[in-house]
């Protein structure tokens, strides 16, 4: 657009005309607004937008890339990579869960309803789920809990169970879960108590497996629980997939800034979180 | 109805906006329809794996942002076993971009991909993040010579060289590119700098120096622009911190034949193809039938006297 300060031509939701981009483009760049934005405790805010059909079509455990106002004088530079909390298609809306941390995030949270966000999306690999699964096991720490919502409202939508254990610091961070109520059993276990401690959770998980309530696992937030899930996954031959962050440039895939180190058959190789994943494969993810 | 081609040389483009290297791939057909490009142009690719740089490979500053990606690529026969035929299943022209460590290796690679089914041979003689000092060929005139006289040699496809901000002096390396037979200039790559962490002391990027690109820099690129303009018969082709339509039609003013955009993609994955509907919409309000006609438009008189300067009305 011209007298823009940044030219761009996003598809604006609310706006009578259909969509300029052709349907074989997956994602595209569109402005959506506001319509919820609400804190949940002291760090973490709830992000309710309307959005595009084609924004819509997000997976479990895609990524918008967002374009947050600047929380100061400076302006930001990069999007922000964005996991999905939740998605209502009846009504046209996606929500993030996110934890005001950094520039980005505290420049997002300046939003207010009716103000239009523009993101990028939807991005990335998601998470995949087999139907022949009984049951499955989402492990998640922090905001990272958040990622998980959409695999368990899948798994719940196709029948297959799902025990949600929500790691936190204290009760007041355990987010969503009556959220995750709705889609299976929930096991919070916090700091406070000394419940959230790697063996404890080890024997949660252990449990489950004897009750054979654990054909799959997913995490997403903590690297030792990630280990953790990684080892006991191996041992008793457990798939699993495992959502990963980097700091990002593009989020579409060219610039290759956001890359980890996965092994494979004990030879290492750099992957871009932003297009070969957010969600890989647990055995084969190394960690951060 | 505006006529957006431009000529780099013997190349034809349908319009002057093209990717940077290093911003572009076929991944982008996610967000945009890659056919409405001037041209494609590849990451930049060295005969063996490379891993690139250490994470963080990119962080933002003030006017855009510092990178040391350390030109990661899966060599050679990958890039023409799997990359080639994946850009070929679009129509605009395919630029290639070869690295190498030594002379001897940059005319081979000239060589060995000139012969592929690529269109335009860019060297990317620049990267500043390629060495930890920042040290490249691109920093001195005899050195670029050196190099591009080899590899004009080996080729009759148009070849195309990325000079470097970060050399003293750019105007004798662009003479010097030119002298040794390059059909075009890219400038510029990016300016080696440091963004330092003060939470942790250390650098922001895993390299520790990486390459400053976005809005901040487009000034001291549009008058590297402008002098290798002054200096050089062959085209130049713009790059660095074009994010609105004006900034396309600086680099055209200031000498530029076409453009290159990276650092807009990162931010508005929409924005190239923002800019080419919108330059041509700025070339109809102002009436130009050919957007060839704003290359080197520039009034560039004499300065004023200074007293009649300043008792002239303001702009």
């Amino acid at each position: 657009m011209m007298g823009e300060p940044f030219a761009s031509d996003p598809y604006v939701v609310g706006k009578s005309a259909p969509p300029p981009e052709p349907p074989h483009i997956p994602a595209e760049e569109s402005l959506c607004p506001v319509v919820l934005h609400d804190w949940v405790n002291s760090e973490y805010k709830h992000l309710v937008v309307e959005a595009s059909p084609k924004a819509l079509t997000v997976t479990p455990g895609q990524f918008f890339n967002l374009l947050c106002p600047s929380p100061d004088v400076g302006e930001l530079f990069f999007r922000r990579p964005q996991s999905v909390y939740r998605v209502n298609r009846k009504r046209g809306r996606i929500e993030f869960l996110y934890k005001c941390v950094g520039r980005g995030t505290r420049g997002l949270s300046t939003l207010q309803k009716g103000d239009a966000l523009n993101m990028v999306g939807p991005l990335g690999v998601g998470f995949r789920l087999d139907p022949a699964w009984r049951h499955i096991v989402v492990l998640g720490r922090g905001v990272g809990i958040a990622t998980l919502g959409p695999i368990s409202q899948l798994a719940r939508d196709n029948n297959v169970g799902v025990t949600a254990i929500l790691s936190a610091r204290n009760a007041d961070f355990v987010m969503a879960d009556t959220f995750f109520r709705e889609a299976g059993d929930v096991v919070s276990v916090l700091d406070t108590d000394g419940t959230s401690a790697v063996d404890n959770v080890e024997k949660i998980l252990a449990g489950l497996i004897a009750q054979k309530r654990a054909d799959a696992f997913f995490t997403c937030g903590s690297n030792r629980l990630f280990q953790l899930m990684k080892r006991l996954g191996k041992a008793h031959n457990i798939p699993g997939q495992v959502a990963m962050e980097q700091v990002m440039a593009c989020g579409l895939g060219p610039c290759y800034v956001c890359v980890r180190t996965f092994e494979v058959d004990g030879k290492k190789e750099l992957r871009r979180v932003c297009i070969e994943g957010p969600v890989f494969d647990m055995q084969e993810a190394v960690g951060w | 109805m505006v006529d957006m081609r431009v000529k780099v040389g013997s190349v034809s483009l349908q319009n002057p906006v093209m990717p940077g290297s290093g911003c572009f791939s076929t991944d982008l057909a996610q967000v945009m329809d890659i056919n409405r490009l001037g041209a494609m142009v590849a990451k930049t690719v060295s005969r063996e794996y490379r891993a690139g740089n250490p994470p963080p490979r990119a962080a933002e500053v003030e006017g855009g942002m510092i990178n040391s990606i350390g030109l990661p690529t899966k060599g050679i026969k990958y890039f023409f076993e799997h990359q080639v035929p994946d850009y070929r299943r679009f129509r605009p022209p395919l630029v290639a971009s070869i690295s190498g460590t030594t002379i001897e290796d940059f005319e081979a690679m000239a060589r060995d991909v000139a012969k592929g089914d690529i269109d335009v041979l860019e060297v990317n003689i620049s990267c500043p993040t390629r060495d930890p000092k920042g040290g490249n060929f691109a920093l001195h005139a005899e050195h670029t010579y050196e190099v591009m006289k080899l590899i004009r040699a080996t080729t009759d496809k148009p070849v195309w060289v990325k000079l470097s901000p970060n050399a003293g002096d750019i105007v004798t390396v662009a003479q010097a590119a030119e002298r040794a037979g390059a059909n075009a200039l890219v400038v510029a790559n990016t300016i080696l700098g440091l963004k330092i962490n003060t939470d942790t002391f250390r650098p922001a990027i895993g390299n520790k120096f990486g390459g400053l690109s976005g809005p901040g820099i487009k000034p001291i690129i549009v008058r590297m622009v402008h002098q290798c303009a002054k200096a050089v018969k062959i085209p130049i082709i713009g790059c660095g911190g074009i994010v609105k339509v004006e900034d396309a039609v600086e680099y055209m003013l200031a000498g530029a034949t076409a453009v290159m955009i990276g650092y807009l993609t990162f931010r508005n994955p929409s924005g190239m193809i923002a800019i080419i509907d919108g330059l041509e919409e700025w070339c109809a309000k102002r009436g130009f039938a050919r957007v060839a006609d704003l290359t080197g438009a520039m009034i560039d008189e004499p300065p004023m006297e200074t007293f009649a300067a300043a008792a002239a009305p303001i702009g």
